[in-house]
């Protein structure tokens, strides 16, 4: 049986749902991870990104910061923090690990998405007499919701793939039958833990995915809808207009 | 009408001349780089040849390696060390293939490497079992009372609250017992699960791994599988507790050689292991970690210590 019938067999295996290191339990543990870690991340990322794209000031800073937090290896970092905060404190090492991580995606799907206005909205909104705030919560949130949900979307996909180094620091998740498994030299379990990480990964990829299509919203979805019909209907006017 | 000045020929044609004389030179030259150092003059016995000793990319194995290196220079030998080699994955097939010497490694992790769940578990019947498993051309030399093995630790205040000398001593301790150790411990077959049918002693696992002496220290664990040599046993601060039914796999310092020149190099590194004890290997390691000494001095040293150089 070549390796992956064999990763697949120890994944289908019942004795995979007995024990403290349970298929279930362990998901748990990855999800867990990686919901407390973006939801942190979003607390401070998108109001950030927000004031960013609507005041338009500070722009520069957020992406030097952004730029320079995907830099950071987060396997050393979590090393580093574990060592430094000490062994009773390793959850909260991890989760300022992955916060890091989270925070550029989120960021900059925020800022970008209210910028990616066209100017011409804003200004309309402006024109009849919107105050600030009423223009970030009626006009620029809506219209850049599609790309702070792709944000998220990005964001969710890098941690779930870094969650995997928390079973090297006795936190479990879905990393536990690779990093137990390698010494072990046993590349069934090995192979079926990657599995299911990417298994897990692609999931919430496509539903992040459809999660973005629905943040469209309405208005702009029938504008685009009808674009094509007005360009060919003006096309055909052109056409028939006797003007050379 | 504009005039631009041209690359400057002279100085390009004498770079690109002297380009193609080297060129020329090196190709006339007979020297392979890339050639691996070849030993046949090995057979000859010393006086000049050639050995490679390499180490795993393990503090310390490296001293041992060094301490073997040594020794083989005061013999006579060339030594060429290749040290911090990596993982056994890595290794191995250099040493099957001839491409190193000499090789320190542990009798019982060595063995649990060549054939995956052995059953010896005493020194003699794992040395044993390991002349068997090892592939050909390579040999086994007399292996040292020095061991790198896991153990059941405890702090040694713990035991002393407890009475404990022995595993078997655990399962008399109130309240639950959690046993901190590398990921792989949870499922070997002298891990928690097995302690429990052995001794009768019900511990929960934690994969503790590089924090384990940490959790230990901190409360978080109250069993801990640290390698016999580390160097925390130098400080009385914690006591592996006695494993009389030999439920641990014993892992003792044994030389790894290649087949030709194994009997050669025995009369040197024989000694060696003879006056390596675990006591000993645990002062080297502490000479490393605690004192910061370079891995050089700690081997000349303790050579000369033992009036071996």
């Amino acid at each position: 049986m070549n390796l992956f019938g064999e990763a697949i067999a120890w994944l289908t295996d019942p004795a995979r749902l007995e024990g403290s290191y349970a298929l279930p339990t362990l998901l748990a543990q990855h999800v867990g991870y990686t919901v407390v870690s973006v939801l942190v991340a979003a607390v401070i990322a998108i109001p950030a990104g927000w004031l960013i794209g609507h005041t338009g000031r500070g722009r520069e800073v957020a992406v030097a910061i952004a730029g320079a937090a995907r830099a950071v290896p987060s396997f050393g970092l979590l090393v580093l923090l574990v060592l430094l905060l000490g062994v009773l404190r390793i959850p909260e090492a991890a989760v300022v690990t992955f916060v890091l991580l989270a925070i550029p995606s989120l960021l900059a799907g925020a800022y970008t998405g209210i910028e990616a206005i066209d100017r011409a909205v804003v200004d309309a909104a402006r024109a009849m007499g919107m105050t600030e705030r009423q223009i970030f919560w009626r006009v620029e949130l809506p219209l850049g919701l599609p790309l702070l949900v792709g944000g998220i979307r990005s964001a969710v996909l890098q941690v779930i793939a870094t969650v995997t180094i928390a079973a090297y620091v006795n936190l479990g998740g879905l990393g536990w039958p690779i990093i137990q498994g390698i010494p072990l030299r046993r590349f069934d379990q090995v192979l079926g833990g990657a599995l299911l990480v990417a298994a897990l990964a692609l999931v919430v990829d496509l539903l992040l995915a459809l999660a973005q299509r629905a943040a469209v919203p309405a208005g702009v979805r029938v504008h685009r809808a009808t674009r094509p019909a007005r360009r060919a209907a003006a096309r055909s006017e052109a056409a028939a207009s006797p003007s050379a | 009408m504009s005039v631009s000045r041209p690359v400057a020929r002279r100085p390009l044609l004498a770079v690109g001349a002297a380009l193609a004389a080297s060129l020329a030179l090196a190709a006339c030259s007979n020297d392979n780089p890339l050639e691996q150092p070849s030993d046949d003059d090995a057979t000859s016995g010393s006086g000049g040849e050639t050995l490679v000793v390499g180490s795993q990319a393990y503090y310390s194995n490296e001293i041992i390696a060094e301490i073997y290196a040594q020794a083989l220079e005061n013999a006579g030998y060339d030594v060429d060390r290749q040290f911090s080699i990596g993982q056994r994955d890595a290794y191995m097939p250099e040493i099957v293939s001839g491409a190193i010497d000499l090789f320190p490694e542990y009798t019982g992790n060595l063995l649990e490497f060549l054939e995956p769940e052995p059953t010896a578990t005493s020194p003699e019947d794992v040395y044993a079992a390991l002349q068997e498993a090892l592939p050909e051309g390579l040999a086994a030399l007399a292996m040292a009372e020095a061991t790198d093995q896991d153990t059941y630790t405890v702090l040694a205040s713990f035991a002393e609250e407890n009475g404990l000398t022995t595993i078997a001593d655990l399962a008399d301790v109130e309240g639950p017992l959690t046993i901190g150790a590398a990921p792989e411990f949870e499922q070997r077959p002298y891990g928690p699960a097995a302690a429990a049918e052995v001794y009768g002693v019900d511990l929960e696992f934690s994969a503790t791994g590089p924090t384990t002496l940490e959790a230990l220290q901190a409360g978080e664990i109250q069993v801990a599988d640290i390698y016999s040599a580390d160097p925390a046993f130098d400080t009385g601060e914690i006591v592996a507790l006695e494993d009389p039914e030999n439920l641990i796999l014993s892992s003792n310092v044994v030389p790894i050689a290649s087949a030709d020149v194994a009997e050669d190099i025995a009369a040197v590194i024989d000694p060696i292991s003879a006056a390596l004890t675990t006591e000993e290997l645990v002062g080297l390691n502490a000479q490393s970690t605690v004192e910061q000494r370079s891995t050089a001095d700690i081997a000349s040293e303790w050579l000369e210590a033992n009036g071996l150089l």
